[in-house]
C-alpha cells in the first residue's frame, strides 16, 4: 500500500491532483490511497506528502500559519518524499512579492518575484500575465523524477510570480517566458514544481507516478 | 517565444449529451461528454471547456455527476460553464473537479459576484465568458454590445469597457464570444478579438465562427487570441485536433505537439 497525503488547508482545488495520483496508482496497477486532509497524524501516516497550492500567497499563507501546515511539512521532508505545486512551491521560500510582500516558509532560500506588466518577448512583443498555458521545460540536471519524461517537454502553467533560488545547483529545470525562471527544484526529500503536473497530460502523469515510486533520494 | 498557443474543443452539453446548434437552434447529438472528452484529450486538445445548456435545476445534477466523470478521466485543464450564479455554484464544480468556471449572466446581472468569487477561489479559475454582438453601422467606428441568453437580450454594455471593468475585477481570462459569428462558419470576429487582446493583460480566448483550420490560424496571428475555442468542427468529424495542430505549426504558430 502506498499512501499518498494532500495537505489541505482550504486553498481551492484539490481533487485534480487527488484524482491525477489515483489515476498513476491504477496505472502501476499497485494498491494506492491518497487521502486529502489537513490533520498532522493523517499526514504523517503517509508514505508520501504532496503540497499544493493556488490563488493568492497572502491566503495561502494566512491558512498555512493557521493550521500550522508548515510544522507538517517540515516533518514530511525530514522522512518522506514531498511533491510541492504551484503556489506551493513558492510557499516554500524566504518572501513573496505578491499582495504587498509576505513572509513564506523560509524551507528554500530566494524569494517569488512578479513577472511584471511590462513582460516582453525577445522580439519586444508584450506578454501576457497571468503566464498560463503549456510552455516548455528545459530539464537542467538529472533527476529520479525526470524518468521518461523528454526534455523540453510543454507542462502546464497557471502563475504570475516565479521563484527566485539562491542555490542555482537547486534547479532541475528552467523555463522561458519573457525571462529564464525556474520549473523546478529539489531539495534533498522535496521537489517542487511551478507548472501543475495533474493538468499536463501525460508528461505529468509520468511525473506523478516517479513520485509515487520515489524514495526522496537525488 | 514558447509558450503554446491553445486548441479548446468546446462542448455544449444538455442532460448529459454533448449536443450544438446553429445560432442556438437545430441542435444535433454529438455523444457521450465523457467518452468526447477523452478523445479529445488524447488526440492533444490543450484545454476542454464544457458549457451547461441544461435548462432546469433539477437536471444540474447530472452535470455535477459528468463534470466529475470527465475530471476523473481527462488530465489537462477542464472549464465548466453555465448557470454558475452563486459562490456554492463554483464551489461545487471545483469539488466536482473543474479547474475553472466560466461566469457570464450572472457577472451581467451582478459584476460584483466576479470580484467575490476572484478574491475567494483566485484569479486563476474565474473566467469571464462574454457574448458580443457588432452594433455599429457600417461606416461608424466599430462597436460591440454585451447580450445574454443566447445572444437575445441586450444589456446596454459597451463590450470593450465591459471586459476591461471584468479583468479588474478579477477574472483571469476572458472566454469572448461573437454573436454575430456563433455557428455560421464563416470564420472569428477577428476585430472584436484584436481590440479586445489589446486592452487587457489576461489571456483571451476566441470563439464563435470557426469553420475550418485557416479560421483558427487567422484568429491567432490576427485576432491575437492566445487561445482559440471550436465546436462543430471537432464534433462532426470534419477535422481533428491533430490536423487542426499540425496546420497551426505549419503556419508557424507555437503549439504543443
Amino acid at each position: 500500500m502506498n499512501k499518498v497525503a494532500v495537505i489541505d488547508y482550504g486553498m481551492g482545488n484539490l481533487h485534480s491532483v487527488a484524482k491525477a495520483v489515483e489515476h498513476v496508482g491504477r496505472e502501476l496497477g499497485e494498491e494506492t490511497e491518497v487521502i486529502v486532509t489537513p490533520d498532522a497524524k493523517l499526514i504523517a501516516s503517509a508514505d508520501r506528502v504532496i503540497f499544493p497550492g493556488v490563488g493568492a500567497i497572502r491566503d495561502c499563507m494566512a491558512e498555512i500559519n493557521r493550521l500550522n501546515v508548515g510544522q507538517i511539512v517540515e516533518d514530511a521532508m525530514k522522512t518522506k518524499p514531498v511533491l510541492a505545486i504551484c503556489v506551493g512551491m513558492q510557499a516554500l521560500m524566504e518572501h513573496s512579492e505578491e499582495n504587498e510582500g509576505v513572509d513564506c516558509l523560509g524551507f528554500v532560500q530566494g524569494n517569488v518575484r512578479y513577472f511584471g506588466d511590462d513582460l516582453a518577448d525577445e522580439e519586444g512583443k508584450r506578454l501576457k500575465v497571468p503566464h498560463m498555458g503549456w510552455n516548455k521545460v528545459s530539464q537542467t540536471q538529472a533527476h529520479p523524477l525526470w524518468k521518461d519524461v523528454p526534455d523540453n517537454s510543454r507542462f502546464y502553467f497557471v502563475h504570475s510570480y516565479y521563484v527566485n533560488i539562491d542555490d542555482a545547483t537547486k534547479i532541475t529545470s528552467t523555463t522561458s517566458y519573457g525571462k529564464e525562471f525556474v520549473a523546478t527544484l529539489a531539495d534533498d526529500n522535496i521537489f517542487a514544481t511551478q507548472f501543475h503536473p495533474e493538468k499536463s497530460q501525460i508528461v505529468g502523469l509520468t511525473l506523478l507516478k516517479n513520485f509515487l515510486q520515489w524514495g526522496g533520494q537525488t | 517565444m514558447a509558450l503554446a498557443k491553445r486548441i479548446i474543443p468546446c462542448l455544449d452539453c444538455d442532460k448529459g449529451r454533448v449536443v450544438k446548434g446553429v445560432k442556438f437552434v437545430d441542435i444535433r447529438d454529438a455523444g457521450d461528454p465523457v467518452e468526447v472528452s477523452k478523445r479529445y484529450c488524447d488526440a492533444g486538445a490543450d484545454e476542454i471547456t464544457f458549457l451547461d445548456i441544461t435548462a432546469s435545476h433539477e437536471d444540474r445534477n447530472t452535470t455535477v455527476d459528468t463534470v466529475s466523470a470527465i475530471a476523473g478521466q481527462v488530465f489537462i485543464p477542464l472549464t465548466v460553464g453555465g448557470g454558475i450564479r452563486t459562490l456554492d455554484d463554483i464551489r461545487i464544480m471545483l469539488n466536482a473537479g473543474a479547474d475553472k468556471v466560466a461566469i457570464n449572466t450572472a457577472a451581467v446581472n451582478n459584476p460584483e459576484f466576479v470580484r467575490e468569487a476572484a478574491e475567494r477561489f483566485g484569479s486563476q479559475c474565474i473566467v469571464v465568458a462574454v457574448d458580443a454582438k457588432q452594433v455599429s453601422a457600417e461606416g461608424e467606428p466599430l462597436k460591440w454590445e454585451i447580450f445574454t441568453h443566447g445572444g437575445r437580450n441586450p444589456t446596454g454594455l459597451d463590450a470593450i469597457e465591459w471586459v476591461k471593468r471584468m479583468v479588474e475585477y478579477g477574472a483571469g481570462e476572458i472566454l469572448l464570444t461573437s454573436m454575430d459569428r456563433d455557428g455560421t462558419k464563416i470564420g472569428f470576429d477577428l476585430a472584436l478579438n484584436k481590440t479586445v487582446s489589446q486592452v487587457i493583460q489576461v489571456p483571451v480566448i476566441a470563439s464563435g465562427g470557426v469553420g475550418n483550420l485557416e479560421h483558427l490560424v487567422i484568429g491567432v496571428l490576427e485576432g491575437e487570441a492566445d487561445a482559440v475555442l471550436a465546436a462543430s468542427i471537432f464534433h462532426f468529424g470534419e477535422y481533428t485536433i491533430e490536423e487542426a495542430k499540425q496546420y497551426m505549426a505549419s503556419r508557424g504558430i507555437e503549439v504543443r505537439l
